[in-house]
């Protein structure tokens, strides 16, 4: 099994897209701009519904909407980052691999995902009764509390990946 | 002539107390860093966010002068936390930005960006008094779609001072 994942890591590594990027002096800082642009946009939407959750903004609107206005922009910018990220990655898949703070922005990520999914499968189950309060229950403060930092840890990592690999 | 004089001002600033802190520690920068990125993401998405909105692809239920009201304004103080960051990060490595032609384009864009926000936020909140709304909102979506596009460039050029500093 580790070795089919190190076998895969190592065909993608090899590829010609991988060695492009590698190679091209224009191309690595570029998918990295669209990588930053997408990551704020991700980051910084999260956080307006997290700051919704906590009570600190919007609180003249009800939950659901602050987010459904804002959520369609947040997983489009999501996909970009995924995309963008994944050909960087690529470009250098063993180093990355070994450095910690990738793998901890990767976790980070994977723990803010399961927050945001504890909050809707189950937080929010009677979401409506609440919704439009400006003080929230204490669990959706919480969640919104944890996706912030979360999300913070998430942007540190990635600035600290830059100070511990040298990669170009 | 300047030339000389803004070197002679990088060696000048790079020699102070507060340069050589920001140097020796090694946490600060990548710590700054992380601050003025959060800064931007949340600046960003602001004015991506009423962007948006003037061109009616979100929020259509509200009137856009509210979506204006809650994002437009909180841009003002997150630009002082980035001229603050930002100066704490020069003042760190002075040749790394000042003696960078992609720094000036960047200051450069964000007067525009500056710009294309006072002027929405402006035509935005006082919209329902205006004459001709119907040539305001024209002028508007301009501005919206350029603003989407000053704002992405400073990300851009942000990211590109890394690679294009002297020596």
């Amino acid at each position: 099994m580790l070795q089919l994942f190190h076998d895969l890591i190592a065909f993608f590594e090899d590829s010609g897209l991988a060695d492009n990027i590698r190679e091209n002096d224009l191309l690595f800082p570029l998918i990295e701009s669209i990588h930053v642009v997408a990551i704020c946009l991700v980051v910084g939407s999260i956080l307006f519904v997290d700051l919704r959750l906590l009570g600190l903004a919007s609180v003249h609107r009800a939950v659901s909407r602050v987010a459904s206005g804002i959520l369609a922009l947040t997983w489009t910018a999501f996909a970009v980052a995924l995309a963008s990220g994944g050909l960087l990655f690529i470009s250098n898949a063993t180093k990355y691999l070994a450095n910690p703070y990738f793998v901890a922005k990767l976790l980070l990520i994977a723990a803010a995902g399961v927050n945001m999914m504890i909050f809707h499968g189950i937080s929010a189950k009677d979401m409506t009764q609440w919704e439009d309060k400006a003080r929230l229950p204490l669990r959706a403060r919480l969640a919104g509390g944890l996706s912030i930092l979360l999300w913070i840890a998430v942007v540190a990592c990635g600035r600290w990946i830059g100070f511990t690999m040298q990669v170009h | 002539m300047f030339d000389v004089a803004l070197k002679q001002f990088c060696d000048w600033l790079a020699a102070t107390a507060l340069s050589h802190t920001i140097q020796a520690v090694s946490w600060i920068i990548p710590t700054v860093q992380t601050i003025h990125i959060l800064s931007v993401a949340v600046l960003f998405t602001a004015a991506v966010l009423v962007d948006l909105r003037v061109w009616r692809l979100l929020d259509r239920d509200v009137p856009v002068a509210d979506v204006a009201r809650r994002f437009l304004p909180p841009i003002w103080p997150i630009v002082l936390v980035l001229l603050i960051t930002g100066s704490l990060l020069i003042i760190g490595e002075p040749r790394r930005s000042l003696l960078n032609s992609t720094f000036y384009l960047k200051m450069a864009l964000l007067a525009v960006a500056l710009a294309l926000t006072a002027i929405l936020q402006w035509s935005l909140s006082s919209a329902p008094k205006m004459p001709n709304k119907k040539a305001m909102w024209r002028v508007e979506q301009l501005a919206a779609a350029a603003s989407i596009l000053v704002w992405s460039g400073i990300l851009f050029a942000g990211r590109w001072i890394a690679y294009t500093q002297a020596g």
